[in-house]
């Protein structure tokens, strides 16, 4: 097939994939908050649930005047959305669906990964630097300090996982959380990551993910109560909604991360290897929405910590953990 | 009174981010319109990076002018404005206003209207708590607490309407007793209303649910490592500060100081009634907030021992048609959920007084935040303005 | 008077499960809120949502106008002389009412004008869906505050009656 059609094809698919994903959680985010709080949440807007109310909050975005303040400086300023969405867009191109079903299995999936899951931190340090307002300012540079405080983490629980399966390869990731443990009655028992001794790894990466999506706990670039929106609070229109969306895609890219590396993936036991192509992305679908709820009810219990305190946390807790779980993961390898 | 317990010396010492790079300082103006100023408070800080290393609180973006408002109205219309001072407390307002009015005309309320005062006064008190329990886990960051308090406070908010007819707005005091000004119907108008049917037992149920809310929040929030984090040593004010800058209410307590003045005065019949005070230790924003959480548990006791105690009887004293107050001056306190408000009346016979100065809980309160708030970081700086508990209705009158 | 203590978690971050767990409760309890304009609350009897006149009983005696702290009613009137019933008779004169607004984008909806009232003219009535798109349409005149007299509730029953 000619490159540029196959490249053209894989994009709208993972817009298709993209897109609704995001729609979805933030739907449910609408509607689990709501009765968290004992609210009843959106409800007109597409009949009885109100399930249109993301469509119709986007029409609205749209309709609304695209500023530009004047002390901006315009050219970062009109970027920096776009920096964003493309740093949560480029995660999609690794997460696999199934066996076959991704758009490119790369050997150093899990490396790729980690790199460009960082480059929404630079729109988010251009849109505050640009926007020449001082809450923007002081939201796109706790922005940056977070990202040193929970990428070393983020990173070392991620390493624990590759020492375990031994490749970088998501694919190669979950087929090693697919082989049988032990046996039982005949049934060939596989775990995933998180049951074969990775747990305090995905604690740790959970809470390293739930930084770098800036969400409550950790939502300090965005401080709403202290910094106004942080670095949004100068954009409007399309260009919030970009942001909007990103912040919501990028939530289910993390769970699918998550899933691949710590919840098996697409792989549900007893399910016949072949068969994994076709529901190989429901599983990975059911687990993405369990992520996402967990990050939606950790959203609307806790407070929000300070960035001096998420620097203690993370140098002092989760960099030390994290070291100890890759050496405890590398020992148990040799021994095993 | 003082002493530093070595949790509250972790925390501060971890809060301690030290600064040793050379920068220039920027003028960050928080307000007057700000998500977490509770209206239009403006800051003017100096920051260093995320440091505060001076703030000038300016007011004066809502002020009324009350005081000379009052000067050319009548004694019951008064009543309407003072209920406007602090709006989430409204009831608690009108009635040190309205016992320093019968004090200088020498009425004596009935026994009766003094109870339903009370009652109404501790309902006032936990909603106004119940909006600081809402609001200041918000400024930490908290979306749900918010609503799981205002729920509540909405019950409360439908029994003050059952009774006064007004849901912030009670104006339900008049010299020598209580009235409704809602007339329910032309038979009944002209007489005295009483309290509705079912409003004691629904109070009741009401306080139940508020404890059930209490509990609710006490898991929700006050065990929270991470409110802890943010709250424990954060913004404390010593004893001896708080008593100089002439703080009062919750605030006062949580720093310690044994100072609430229903204990002190006797404008209602607190004396006949069992409660404790819930005192602080450190005067940090925890204590702050787990004091005000105490005070609606207490404040739902006081009013399950007022409805035991309820007397029968007229709510109404003689009153003379044209209410002339005789000359002379007064200053009536008496311990708003905010604080100690007071209001100086000075009458020089006739039916409008001369002069009507008003104390008001949160202006004192908030003179304090360029003392507290200088080194504090800026998410701290929410964390402590929050923790203050201030209606700029009450600060600018 | 009693100390506040500080609550101590036993578990190590305890206390954020304890809140997971209130969160989760209320998300699987009833909501306590109503879709407004599907679902209405009904207001107490005694809510003061607007006034309501009775016109006829009215004698244009202005105390209402006059005691309203923000003196946001109108009233005009005019005397008229009723002749007399039988030849010879007093020539009565009787208060009409020519003009009766209240602007309720002033009225602070204290209650002094209904307590006043020694005509029983006046009454409250909880209605309150009368919001207007421009501010001058909240000026209610005669016609549409004597409107408002048909949603006026019976009196609660009284406590211990
Ligand atoms: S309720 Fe009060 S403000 Fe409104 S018209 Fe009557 S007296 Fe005036
Ligand atoms: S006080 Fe009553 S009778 Fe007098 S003018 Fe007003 S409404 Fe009419």
């Amino acid at each position: 097939m000619n490159f540029w059609l196959e490249l053209l094809l894989k994009l709208a698919l993972i817009l298709a994939v993209m897109l609704p994903g995001a729609l979805v959680v933030i739907f449910g985010e609408l509607k689990i908050s709501a009765h968290m709080q004992s609210r009843i949440g959106p409800y007109f807007a597409g009949g009885r649930y109100g399930w249109a109310q993301p469509l119709a909050d986007g029409l609205k975005f749209m309709q609304k005047e695209d500023l530009v303040p004047a002390a901006a400086d315009s050219m970062v300023f009109r970027l920096a959305p776009y920096i964003v969405l493309m740093g949560t867009l480029a995660t999609y191109v690794i997460i696999p669906f199934g066996p076959d079903l991704v758009v490119e299995n790369l050997d150093l999936g899990l490396f790729y990964l980690l790199a460009v899951s960082s480059l929404t931190t630079l729109g988010v340090l251009m849109a505050g630097w640009s926007s020449g307002n001082k809450y923007s300012m002081i939201g796109g540079l706790r922005a940056a300090a977070q990202l040193i405080a929970y990428e070393l983490p983020l990173v070392l629980a991620a390493v624990a996982v590759a020492v375990q399966a031994g490749t970088l390869s998501l694919n190669g990731i979950v087929a090693s959380q697919a082989e049988t443990v032990f046996t039982i009655g005949g049934f060939d028992v596989a775990l995933p990551f998180v049951l074969k001794g990775q747990i305090i790894g995905f604690l740790i990466f959970v809470t390293a993910g739930l930084a770098e999506l800036s969400r409550i706990p950790f939502d300090m670039p965005i401080a709403e109560s202290e910094l106004t929106m942080g670095y949004l609070t100068e954009y409007s229109g399309l260009r919030f909604t970009m942001f909007f969306l990103g912040e919501y895609a990028g939530m289910v890219a993390m769970a699918a991360i998550v899933s691949t590396l710590f919840l098996g993936g697409y792989y549900l036991p007893f399910v016949d290897a072949d068969l994994l192509n076709v529901v190989g992305p429901l599983v990975l679908v059911a687990k993405v929405g369990l992520m996402c709820f967990l990050f939606i009810w950790i959203r609307w219990t806790f407070p929000r910590l300070r960035e001096d305190q998420l620097q203690t946390l993370a140098w002092r807790w989760l960099i030390p953990a994290a070291l100890v779980n890759i050496m405890l993961t590398g020992i148990a390898k040799v021994v095993l | 009174m003082t002493v530093m317990d070595p949790l509250v010396a972790m925390h501060r010492a971890e809060a301690a981010v030290s600064v040793e790079l050379e920068t220039p300082g920027m003028t960050l103006n928080i307000g007057p319109q700000h998500p977490s100023t509770h209206g239009v408070l403006r800051l003017v800080a100096q920051v260093d990076g995320e440091r505060v290393t001076q703030v000038q609180p300016v007011i004066g973006y809502m002020h009324r002018g009350y005081e000379k408002l009052a000067e050319v109205r009548t004694y019951a219309q008064i009543t309407t404005l003072v209920n406007r001072i602090d709006w989430v407390s409204g009831f608690a307002n009108e009635i040190p206003y309205i016992r320093a009015v019968e004090k200088l005309a020498g009425i004596e309320p009935t026994p009766r209207a003094q109870f339903i005062r009370l009652i109404l006064t501790e309902l006032a008190r936990i909603s106004s708590h119940l909006v600081f329990m809402s609001s200041y886990p918000l400024e930490l960051g908290a979306p749900t607490p918010l609503m799981h308090a205002l729920r509540e406070r909405e019950r409360v908010l439908d029994l003050i309407e059952s009774v006064t007819g007004g849901r912030f707005h009670p104006n339900f005091n008049r010299v020598g007793g209580v009235k409704p000004a809602a007339g329910g119907g032309s038979s009944t108008k002209k007489q005295t209303q009483d309290l509705p049917q079912g409003f004691l037992q629904g109070t009741r149920a009401a306080m139940g649910e508020v404890g059930a809310v209490c509990d609710d929040l006490e898991e929700l929030v006050t065990g929270n490592e991470l409110i802890q984090a943010r709250t424990i040593g954060v913004g404390v004010i010593p004893a001896d500060v708080a008593l100089s800058y002439g703080m009062s209410g919750g605030n006062l307590r949580a720093s310690g100081v044994d100072f609430d003045l229903r204990k002190h005065e006797d404008i209602l019949p607190y004396a006949d009634l069992d409660f404790d005070i819930p005192l602080g230790r450190n005067g940090d924003c925890y204590d702050r907030y787990v004091v005000r959480l105490q005070e609606i548990r207490q404040a739902a006791r006081i009013v399950q021992q007022a409805i035991d105690g309820l007397p029968s009887g007229p709510l109404q004293a003689k009153v003379p048609r044209i209410l002339k107050v005789p000359a002379g001056e007064i200053y009536v306190r008496a311990e708003n959920p905010k604080g100690e408000m007071g209001y100086y009346v000075i009458s020089q016979g006739g039916k409008v007084p001369y002069r009507v100065k008003i104390r008001s809980a949160s202006f004192s309160n908030l003179s304090i935040l360029p003392w507290v708030l200088e080194g504090a970081l800026v998410p701290d700086l929410v964390a402590i303005m929050g923790s203050l508990d201030f209606v700029l209705g009450d600060v600018d009158r | 008077m009693t100390q506040v203590d500080r609550n101590s978690a036993k578990l190590p971050l305890g206390g954020l499960l304890k809140g997971m767990k209130v969160t989760i409760k209320a998300m699987v309890t009833r909501v306590h809120t109503v879709q407004y304009p599907v679902v209405k609350e009904t207001p107490v009897p005694r809510a003061r949502g607007v006034i309501a006149l009775d016109p006829e009983a009215c004698t244009v005696c202005m105390l209402c106008a006059r005691e309203c702290p923000d003196w946001c009613i109108y009233i005009e009137g005019h005397k008229q002389e009723i002749p007399p019933d039988k030849e010879g008779g007093r020539v009565r004169t009787r208060s009409t009412l020519d003009r009766f607004d209240i602007d309720y984008a002033l009225c602070m909806y204290c209650g002094i004008c209904v307590e006043v009232c020694p005509f029983d003219a006046l009454f409250w009535s909880p209605d309150y869906e009368y919001s207007e798109f421009s501010i001058s349409d909240l000026l209610h005149d005669k016609e549409r505050l004597t409107d408002w007299l048909e949603t006026v509730p019976t009196p609660p029953a009284l406590e211990g009656a």
